[in-house]
């Protein structure tokens, strides 16, 4: 690591000198992608050193070369703060000459490193954060947001539920960014369709204990309880709901509203089946999916989230997009990715908003019982595919300041 | 309906009894913790992947050989307690002659160890542990339903505690303990084996570790992270009852499992930091703890 950063500290150094004869090229003559992520806490395991791994598979695919230079990907650990996340992002970009910031989940952690990416023209490709603001009041000219958004679970998760009579909802929150605007998203979604909100409890992100919270969640009356959380809290609530006998008397459901096939994998199908949740891609779809993911797994010994499968997908467009405007200028960069559509396994003719929203199909899925499983990793099945300009806003519902 | 609060008295009952339980593991971490600093004057941060270590145990003796549950209360904490003795022999006895200060960057750095090298192996998502079979479904109390696994914890954590309490202040053995305490030298006079008593009692401190792990893998997800997540708290609890103190550890940890639960009621979004405005207040009034010794 350290030589690494000394390493890139010299090549700063040296770009520096030459950045006037080398304008319109690629800066530092090499291209550097950064994987920022969660590490070592919570929500490691749907993006973290998997979503690096994805990153890889892109580079490899083009020959490890752009425009005759080489590619590097480096990666750190946010520990889900925004300070540090914001801090290693403007190191990375200012001495070590980060061309691109990949994944940053944690919409808060998000939030800080769009501003500083924002300010240093830097492109930022965000598959795991959730917070639709995003791409709404927080856009930035270089920021993307990739595989899924809060209104996109919204629309998918929370209207499929009101539409099959869960109409009055009470919220369990994760108590930051994220969560806040998942439950503003899904309360928006429900009350549309007809359904009304009775209540919320917002609890700390990192919780132990849901038991109490669940209780809350329970004396509410609520037909359905919407986890508005991510990653380890959701998987610790969704277990804990079942011990305590919540959804075995019928008269309650829970929602996860954002739920990650590492969670599913982690909470075993006798407690998530017939979970309904929305997701942007599932691995065993399509032909394309299956050979990617198969692959990613012979790597990991998992199958791949949807984060990190847009992880893969976002810098094979960056990529293609560097190719086609012969430079790595984050600025010119980001409107030659905005021009072209994006193909390939992971989306479908999926086109990019002027506010860097990246709008392709969703997908409605539903747990499978232990008896429909035909074995690890085996667990989705989709019921629903959401148009990708249902899933997610328009350009002026929004909120994007950013002209288009 | 009459309300206490603004909270029907039923709601507040449930949240009172969840309360109990999860300070049934903040009791039975914090005893640990008290019996060790008691004893070594080691401040034993590696208690919380100790704990996490209980809990993989008895993951790892049910996925790869089929033992179960109640095998597992048994041997989990032997395991641990045998890696206890080991790291004291081995490690933590060289440092007695030196400051707190060395004993705590040791152990910190072992918890650092076993949980960087279980993450590695086993991501953070956790594995699930089912509930066994016996002690299934619940309880339904009126004002809530209570699964029978979380009763089971609040008792044995209970008779758990007592028994220790007992041990340590109303036995012979206990005794000799505390007066080992004391002054090492002594009893070392009147011809009692002061060294195997220390090590035996890290042995039982961090099989207690490994017993709480235990309890808790049916609850929570067995991850790597369960220990980090709980251990700050315990720690939290230790010091507000007083270092060193056995049944101020105990008493502390349901007290503050009982606040902490009261919380989450009253004001869900400061339940994570209860616990440390309530260290602070202590501290400013009773420094040595609320049932501490001034030394």
């Amino acid at each position: 690591m350290i030589a690494r950063l000394l390493a890139g500290a010299a090549l700063a150094a040296l770009a520096v000198g030459s950045a006037q004869a080398q304008q319109g090229k690629i800066s530092g003559d090499v291209v550097k992608i950064g994987v920022l992520n969660d590490r070592s806490g919570l929500y490691a395991d749907l993006g973290g050193e998997g979503s690096a791994v994805a990153v890889r598979m892109a580079v490899e695919e083009v020959g490890g070369k752009i425009l005759g230079k080489p590619i590097e990907v480096v990666s750190a650990d946010h520990q889900n703060k925004p300070d540090i996340g914001s801090n290693l992002s403007r190191e990375w970009i200012d001495r070590d000459g980060v061309d691109v910031i990949v994944d940053v989940p944690n919409s808060g952690v998000a939030l800080a490193v769009q501003e500083v990416t924002r300010e240093k023209k830097t492109i930022f490709l965000m598959q795991g954060p959730a917070t639709s603001r995003l791409t709404g009041d927080a856009c930035s000219p270089t920021g993307f947001h990739w595989a899924y958004d809060t209104r996109a679970l919204a629309v998918g998760t929370g209207q499929a539920i009101v539409k099959e009579g869960g109409k009055s909802w009470f919220f369990l929150t994760a108590d930051y960014a994220f969560g806040h605007q998942l439950e503003t998203d899904t309360a928006a979604q429900v009350k549309k369709a007809g359904g009304t909100v009775v209540g919320a409890v917002r609890a700390p992100l990192n919780t132990a204990d849901f038991s109490s919270f669940l209780l809350q969640a329970q004396s509410s009356g609520a037909q359905v309880i919407g986890l508005a959380n991510a990653g380890g809290d959701t998987i610790t609530s969704i277990k804990q709901a079942s011990e305590f006998g919540l959804t075995q008397s019928g008269q309650q459901k829970l929602a996860g509203l954002l739920i990650f096939l590492s969670d599913v994998h982690a909470l075993g199908l006798q407690v998530a089946q017939d979970l309904v949740l929305t997701t942007g891609f599932y691995w065993d779809m399509d032909d394309e999916k299956r050979a990617w993911s198969e692959k990613f797994k012979a790597k990991t010994g998992k199958m791949p989230t949807m984060v990190q499968a847009g992880s893969y997908s976002s810098v094979k467009h960056y990529l293609k997009a560097i190719e086609a405007a012969g430079t790595d200028d984050g600025p010119t960069v980001a409107a030659k990715m905005k021009e072209m559509p994006v193909n390939d396994m992971f989306a479908k003719n999926g086109k990019i908003l002027p506010n860097g929203r990246m709008v392709h199909d969703m997908y409605l899925a539903r747990v499978k019982k232990p008896s429909e499983s035909k074995g690890p990793w085996d667990y989705y099945e989709i019921i629903r595919t959401i148009p990708g300009d249902e899933a997610f806003a328009t350009m002026a519902e929004s909120g994007c300041k950013l002209p288009g | 309906m009459s309300t206490i609060f603004g909270i029907p008295p039923q709601a507040l009952f449930g949240q009172l009894l969840l309360g109990l339980i999860n300070g049934s593991f903040y009791a039975l971490l914090s005893l640990g913790l008290a019996v060790i600093f008691g004893m070594l004057n080691v401040i034993n941060f590696a208690h919380g992947a100790l704990y996490m270590l209980g809990a993989f145990v008895a993951w790892l003796l049910l996925t790869t050989a089929g033992i179960g549950y109640w095998w597992a209360l048994l041997l989990a904490p032997l395991v641990v307690g045998a890696f206890g003795v080991v790291l004291e022999k081995t490690l933590l006895s060289r440092l007695y002659k030196l400051d707190h200060l060395y004993g705590l960057l040791l152990t910190f750095g072992l918890a650092l160890i076993v949980e960087g090298a279980f993450r590695h192996f086993y991501g953070v998502s956790g594995q699930p542990y089912p509930i066994p079979d016996l002690l299934r479904g619940g309880q339904n109390l009126g004002f809530m339903f209570l699964p029978n696994y979380r009763g089971w914890v609040v008792v044995a954590s209970l008779v758990v505690c007592l028994a220790t309490w007992y041990a340590i202040e109303r036995t012979k053995l206990g005794a000799y303990l505390r007066a080992a305490t004391e002054n090492p030298v002594l009893v070392q006079a009147f011809g009692i084996n002061v060294p195997l008593m220390i090590t035996a009692t890290y042995g039982f401190g961090v099989a207690l570790a490994g017993l709480a792990g235990v309890l808790a893998a049916p609850i929570y997800q067995v991850s790597p992270l369960m220990g980090s997540n709980l251990i700050i708290v315990v720690f939290a609890v230790v010091v507000i009852g007083g270092m060193g103190s056995i049944l101020g550890a105990v008493l502390t940890g349901y007290g503050l499992g009982l606040l902490e639960g009261l919380t989450k009621v009253f004001y869900p979004e400061a339940s994570n930091i209860v616990v440390f405005v309530i260290m602070a207040v202590v501290l400013l009034i009773k420094p040595a703890g609320l049932f501490g010794r001034e030394r």
